[in-house]
């Protein structure tokens, strides 16, 4: 009986210990986006954009000597910071995360650094946060963002409608960090050349009519309306108000706007309008698009930035030889910057190699990351305007 | 000349077209409440979900319509799909009178009773809706968009401002004139119309006169089911659905029936156009009427907007508590709250 009791606890010892070594083995990273939300139909791309980069490292087995990695998914519902806080303490005390893909509006993104990411200890990169307080956000060095602060798609947004010679708009954001902060960076970015701003109003999500915002804008006037919102929610509420109410002809959106939803909602209806979002034409763009396939929309906004974070956290991590948070946030930087050999989406294997035989990288990826001052993407944009319908591309810039 | 004319589209454009509608689907809503505080006795904290409610059967007639490919040209199918959801809807509030209100009516429990029994009944609605459709937006509009579009007006009349009528705008203030109207007819001639008239003026007299109270519950019952899924499908057509926006939509019905004065049907219409011309005109920026009415040396350049546009609700709050406050029956001497 005893001799029997030993060999079942010597076992369960074994397999215990069996079980930590492929754990050790098993990286998992949080995918924390905005599955539910206003922002729900970009969100299923851009997660499928994360998940090909860890897909790829775990198949060419070179990570830290074959350790695979995991994604794990929740919700951040892009609005609720009480819900999003919650859903990333779950993935760091259950599922024992290294490191977080997202989150991606900024409100929430704000929030589980502060209240999770930090006091964890925990790496963030996010793919889409893009207001400008992230940048002066208390970080511990944790926070990354492969997506350009809002302050610098201020000064884009001056430059495109300047060129078109249009310098006097209305502005109208929804009202959170996101919408705030570009419109604010906007408006002094605007103002800074020339223009003028005629009102800049604030709108809620989710309500079922906005005459009334309309006809205080139409009321200020301006050539072009500036839509700073959502397309799931407001935004397309306000576009479709100020149709109706012939207040304005043409807009101008701003990132989080153009989607597929804004062609299927107003089509023909808006030609003439002209926005941008961060986008590249860089090789790398290319051979991503080529790599997705028609797996998902590799051209969704957000979707090139996913993969490029989930991509940069794993290089770090090989750069570091740890999976320790603490040990790879040094190394974000230097992988994603120049000196070193180019890394273009696909070649994630390769760049394994490279960083353990020592040579140095620089990781350009599928929207030319290049991190600069607390850790964000310096942007580039593709300006598109409305033909026939479709949102095409004017340029980048 | 072209200045006047200018600030009148402009003013009709933004303001009287759109507070027209809107009034005209707060005095549907309102008339409910009011029906059922004049003859039930309770303010019904779940007619904005009864509403919902019916709009929600009437949207999904509508998409099965809509999908075996029934149209009615200009006009939205949801028209055809209107009297099955008015169906499902008494169906659905009869259900709840027999399981829930006649209990505590029988007991002749105090009106805050029922009142906060109704918020409950408001909860269960509030909770069916959102599993039958989800929470979403839903669209279920179709057949022609405009009377006049603004672009159309601009180039027919030279003017500098456009001015738009939605056909739903239209439809809304059509449908609501009709049903005002066979409503009253129905009060003031009919058998039916006159017992319940008698029961909400007392309710012992009309019951030793031979009123048969029961029936008198179920027709008013009947009637508010009716006049819910038409607000509730009009307020859809014209803006979109949205089962949060009925839930929030409760505050300004009750602020038109109580200015109206609870319990009056004359007061029920007349509130839900002083509360929706006040909320739209005080939340609007004249700049631009002013700036045509006025010379140029006055125009402003501010935008003269009383209260932004985030505060609309307020507006209903405070004509509510001006109103409680001094004139707390209403302005058709209805029931004091």
């Amino acid at each position: 009986m005893k001799k029997l009791l030993m060999a079942s606890a010597a076992t369960a010892l074994m397999a215990g210990s069996a079980m930590s070594a492929s754990h050790s083995d098993e990286i998992k990273l949080g995918v924390i986006l905005g599955f539910t939300g206003p922002i729900e139909s970009l969100t299923p791309s851009m997660a499928a954009g994360a998940e090909m980069a860890m897909a790829e490292v775990t198949e060419s087995g070179k990570l830290m000597g074959g350790a695979t990695v995991t994604p794990v998914r929740a919700d951040s519902t892009c609005v609720d910071a009480a819900a999003a806080t919650a859903a990333a303490e779950r993935l760091i005390t259950s599922d024992g995360i290294k490191g977080i893909v997202g989150a991606d509006c900024s409100g929430v993104t704000g929030a589980i650094l502060s209240n999770v990411a930090v006091p964890n200890g925990i790496v963030m990169i996010s793919p889409s946060a893009t207001s400008p307080a992230l940048s002066e956000a208390e970080d511990n060095g944790l926070f990354f963002r492969t997506a350009p602060s809002d302050a610098r798609q201020g000064v884009v947004m001056t430059e495109i409608l300047m060129e078109q010679g249009i310098d006097e708009v209305a502005v109208t954001y929804t009202n959170n960090d996101y919408g705030k902060g570009l419109a604010d960076s906007f408006q002094q970015a605007f103002e800074a050349a020339g223009g003028t701003v005629t009102l800049s109003a604030a709108h809620e999500d989710g309500k079922a009519d906005y005459s009334a915002e309309v006809g205080a804008l139409a009321a200020a006037g301006g050539k072009r309306l500036v839509v700073a919102g959502y397309v799931d929610q407001g935004g397309s509420g306000i576009v479709r108000a100020a149709l109706d109410s012939g207040a304005f002809d043409t807009f101008h959106f701003p990132d989080g706007m153009i989607g597929t939803q804004l062609e299927e909602n107003f089509g023909s209806e808006i030609d003439g309008s002209t926005g941008q979002h961060p986008g590249t034409d860089s090789e790398g763009a290319n051979i991503f698009a080529e790599l997705v396939g028609d797996k998902f929309d590799s051209t969704s906004p957000f979707t090139p930035e996913s993969y490029d974070a989930a991509a940069l956290i794993m290089l770090a991590m090989q750069a570091a030889g740890s999976s320790d948070p603490a040990a790879y946030k040094e190394k974000v930087m230097d992988v994603a910057n120049a000196p070193g050999e180019k890394i273009y989406p696909g070649e994630l294997g390769k760049a394994l190699d490279l960083i353990a035989a020592g040579t140095d990288i620089d990781y350009v990826g599928a929207t030319a990351v290049e991190l600069i001052g607390p850790g964000e993407s310096a942007g580039n944009y593709r300006e598109i305007v409305f033909k026939d319908g479709k949102i095409t591309t004017v340029k980048y810039r | 000349m072209t200045d006047l004319l200018n600030a009148l589209v402009a003013l009709a454009n933004f303001v009287i077209i759109p507070a027209s509608a809107y009034g005209a689907q707060l005095a549907l809503g309102a008339l409910g409440v009011t029906l059922v505080y004049g003859i039930l006795r309770f303010s019904n904290f779940a007619h904005g979900d009864t509403m919902a409610f019916g709009t929600t059967i009437t949207i999904l007639v509508t998409w099965a319509l809509q999908a075996a490919g029934v149209s009615l040209g200009p006009l939205p199918t949801a028209l055809l799909a209107l009297p099955v959801g008015i169906a499902a809807c008494a169906v659905m509030v009869l259900v709840t009178d027999r399981a829930v209100y006649r209990f505590y009516r029988e007991v002749r429990a105090k009106p805050v009773i029922l009142m906060i029994v109704s918020i409950g009944v408001m909860f269960i609605m509030n909770g069916l809706v959102r599993f039958i459709i989800g929470p979403d937006d839903q669209s279920f509009a179709d057949g022609a968009r405009f009377v006049i579009s603004a672009r159309e007006f601009k180039q027919w009349s030279g003017l500098d401002e456009g001015l738009a009528l939605k056909s739903t705008q239209l439809l809304t203030l059509v449908t609501a004139a009709l049903v005002v109207a066979v409503l009253f007819w129905f009060l003031n001639r009919t058998r039916t119309g006159k017992s319940m008239r008698a029961y909400s003026d007392n309710e012992d007299l009309a019951l030793l006169s031979g009123v048969d109270p029961e029936r008198v519950v179920r027709v008013t019952w009947l009637i508010v089911a009716a006049l819910a899924t038409v607000a509730g499908v009009l307020y859809g057509l014209d803006k979109s659905f949205k089962p949060f926006t009925y839930f929030q939509i409760l505050l300004p019905i009750f602020a038109s029936a109580i200015v109206g004065g609870l319990g009056s049907p004359v007061g029920a219409i007349a509130g839900g156009f002083v509360i929706a011309f006040s909320e739209v005109t005080v939340t609007y920026a004249w700049k631009k009427v002013l700036g045509y009415l006025l010379p140029e040396s006055l125009e402003p350049s501010a935008l003269v907007q009383l209260l932004s546009t985030d505060y609309k609700f307020a507006v209903s709050f405070v004509i509510l508590l001006v109103v409680l406050l001094f004139r707390p029956t209403g302005l058709f001497r209805g029931k004091s709250v």
